[in-house]
């Protein structure tokens, strides 16, 4: 269940004064089973870019292809291909509408055209699976937590059980604890129920543990698309892109320029603490000899 | 007494059911007392649902306490008569940009505040160059905010309660909703405020990075103060941030680690550059 991005160009306001060339001519696969790290500084057109993989937003040119098929031509069936490619948009819980939670999150797939009983098993497996109680199924969604909230709106995606799951800016706004949940929670998706994972975001030290490979967008257009390792090797033009690399990486960056033998693309504390340690071992075994 | 204090604040947010009835009572914030003095930079921490909102808009007298008292510059917050002054003294930038300009323009947006005082047309136009120019947004005075990014509207936000002429500003998460550039921009801004005008700052907020500036942080747990001191004081004790569901500076984090597993590094280490001068020490 590939998705290709063949030559796709998206332009706002095209024929007016203040048209804006949001993508450039990408070209992108997007295989079975990543998790892929999307980022870019804020108007770089990671937005626009998923927005176009479920086909919310139509290229100015070029083709999307989902298991082979163009998902813009006609007849295709676009709301099967909503359900199949889930996409969570900033601050889902501003979505959140019905009376209770049980209702919201029963809303996509109802509209999936499921019968009742399906409706309900994948609203409670989906709820289940984000870690909301039992006790707050008939609870206003309204008077939940942050965090509860927007676990509550990525249950909605989920129990439309999607091949995909996009999420922009899952974890802005909320504290360190609720960030680490929402984190933990994608990572289980991928790791257990092997979703795809597109995780769109402009903060490194959140994709950086988790996706295995990371795109970089600047102005509509990919600047590298690699192993997060890889791509935390061009410091100079993260920094420049206003992104820079997570803080364990400077910190590693930093003692290897005072001289000692470290992995400067760690982006782990506990990878980094690791290094750190063989370091201060060396040291004291030579001294002993 | 200081610029703000809070005598026991405690606030009660009353739940009730369809019919209206008291279904339970939450106690958001419960018998804190803080001393602010003129100058200072304070940060208050916490978790979502921690109380440091809560507490933040009693100092404006967008709240008033449920029981306990609350002073900005000596005056009362909950006596009716003081709310437009206690504003005027204490201003508050919120969490979203967006919900609070209003203005057509940059400069319209920026003029609001001192028009709502009263103040004469000339002194106002003066007032809003001042604070644009303060805030680095000058240039922007004729624009839509609308087309601004987001930590430019965070700037206008600021310019439009500086020219208000506080004694003191409250940010209560004026990052949230930023990228990491916009957060720099603001944090700047309230650094320099701080600095060269002298204003008074309360920075509300759970990015951990964003505090190690200030002169004192609180922290906030279950509406209760639970820890205060430096930042190297509060840093120092990562294991009781932890389990407060908060996070430390990475290279606290990093520090602390080495120094439970043996080495000899000192607690309350903040940023990179002490880290690296530590390990020079002892590589």
């Amino acid at each position: 269940m590939s998705m290709t991005l063949d030559h796709v160009n998206c332009i706002y306001s095209a024929d007016t004064n203040h048209s804006v060339h949001a993508l450039k001519d990408i070209c992108l696969t997007i295989n079975d089973g990543e998790f892929i790290g999307l980022i870019g500084h804020t108007g770089c057109g990671k937005s626009t870019l998923v927005q176009h993989l479920n086909g919310l937003l139509k290229p100015t040119s070029g083709q999307i292809l989902f298991d082979g098929e163009d998902i813009n031509a006609k007849g295709y069936d676009r709301k099967a291909l909503r359900g199949k490619v889930g996409l969570v948009f900033q601050y889902p819980e501003h979505q959140l509408f019905e009376a209770d939670v049980f209702s919201d999150v029963c809303f996509g797939p109802t509209n999936l055209g499921l019968d009742r009983k399906e409706v309900e098993l994948r609203a409670y497996e989906a709820l289940k699976s984000v870690g909301v109680d039992d006790d707050d199924f008939y609870n206003s969604p309204f008077e939940l937590s942050g965090g509860q909230k927007r676990r509550v709106a990525i249950a909605g995606v989920l129990a439309m059980k999607p091949q995909i799951l996009i999420l922009d800016e899952p974890t802005a706004g909320l504290d360190p604890q609720g960030r680490v949940e929402i984190l933990e929670l994608i990572s289980h998706l991928h790791r257990d129920e092997h979703m795809t994972i597109i995780l769109v975001s402009h903060s490194m030290d959140d994709v950086a543990d988790y996706a295995e490979r990371l795109i970089v967008m600047e102005h509509g257009s990919i600047v590298y698309d690699d192993v997060p390792g890889e791509v935390f090797k061009n410091v100079r033009e993260l920094e420049r892109m206003d992104l820079g690399v997570p803080e364990v990486t400077y910190i590693m960056r930093a003692i290897r320029r005072i001289g000692y033998d470290v992995d400067d693309t760690t982006t782990k504390v506990d990878d980094a603490v690791e290094q750190i340690l063989g370091l201060y071992r060396d040291k004291n075994r030579k001294q002993d000899i | 007494m200081g610029i703000i204090k809070t005598d026991k604040v405690t606030y009660e947010y009353i739940r009730r059911d369809d019919e209206g009835n008291v279904s339970g009572i939450t106690k958001a914030v419960d018998e804190v007392n803080i001393d602010v003095q003129p100058g200072e930079f304070i940060s208050i921490l916490g978790h979502n649902g921690s109380g440091k909102s809560t507490l933040a808009k009693q100092i404006n007298a967008i709240l008033t306490p449920s029981e306990g008292e609350v002073y900005v510059d000596g005056l009362l917050t909950s006596e009716e008569k003081n709310t437009w002054e206690v504003r005027q003294r204490a201003g508050m930038v919120f969490q979203n940009p967006d919900n609070q300009i209003i203005g057509q323009l940059v400069e319209e947006d920026v003029g609001f505040g001192p028009e709502n005082l009263g103040i004469p047309t000339d002194q106002i136009w003066e007032r809003v160059n001042e604070s644009l120019k303060l805030l680095g947004m000058l240039d922007y005075s004729k624009h839509s905010p609308n087309k601004l990014s987001g930590g430019q509207k965070q700037r206008v936000s600021i310019a439009g309660v500086l020219a208000m002429h506080p004694k003191c500003i409250i940010f209560d998460e004026p990052t949230a909703m930023l990228d990491p550039h916009g957060r720099r921009e603001v944090i700047r801004a309230a650094r320099a405020l701080n600095d060269v005008e002298k204003i008074t700052i309360v920075l509300i907020t759970h990015y951990m990075e964003e505090t190690i500036y200030s002169d004192r942080i609180f922290v906030m747990d279950k509406g209760h103060i639970a820890m205060e001191g430096t930042p190297k004081e509060i840093f120092s004790q990562v294991e009781k941030l932890e389990e407060l569901h908060l996070g430390v500076p990475q290279a606290t984090k990093v520090a602390h680690e080495l120094k439970k597993a043996g080495m000899p590094i000192p607690d309350g280490i903040l940023t990179r550059q002490e880290l690296r001068e530590e390990l020079k020490k002892c590589l």
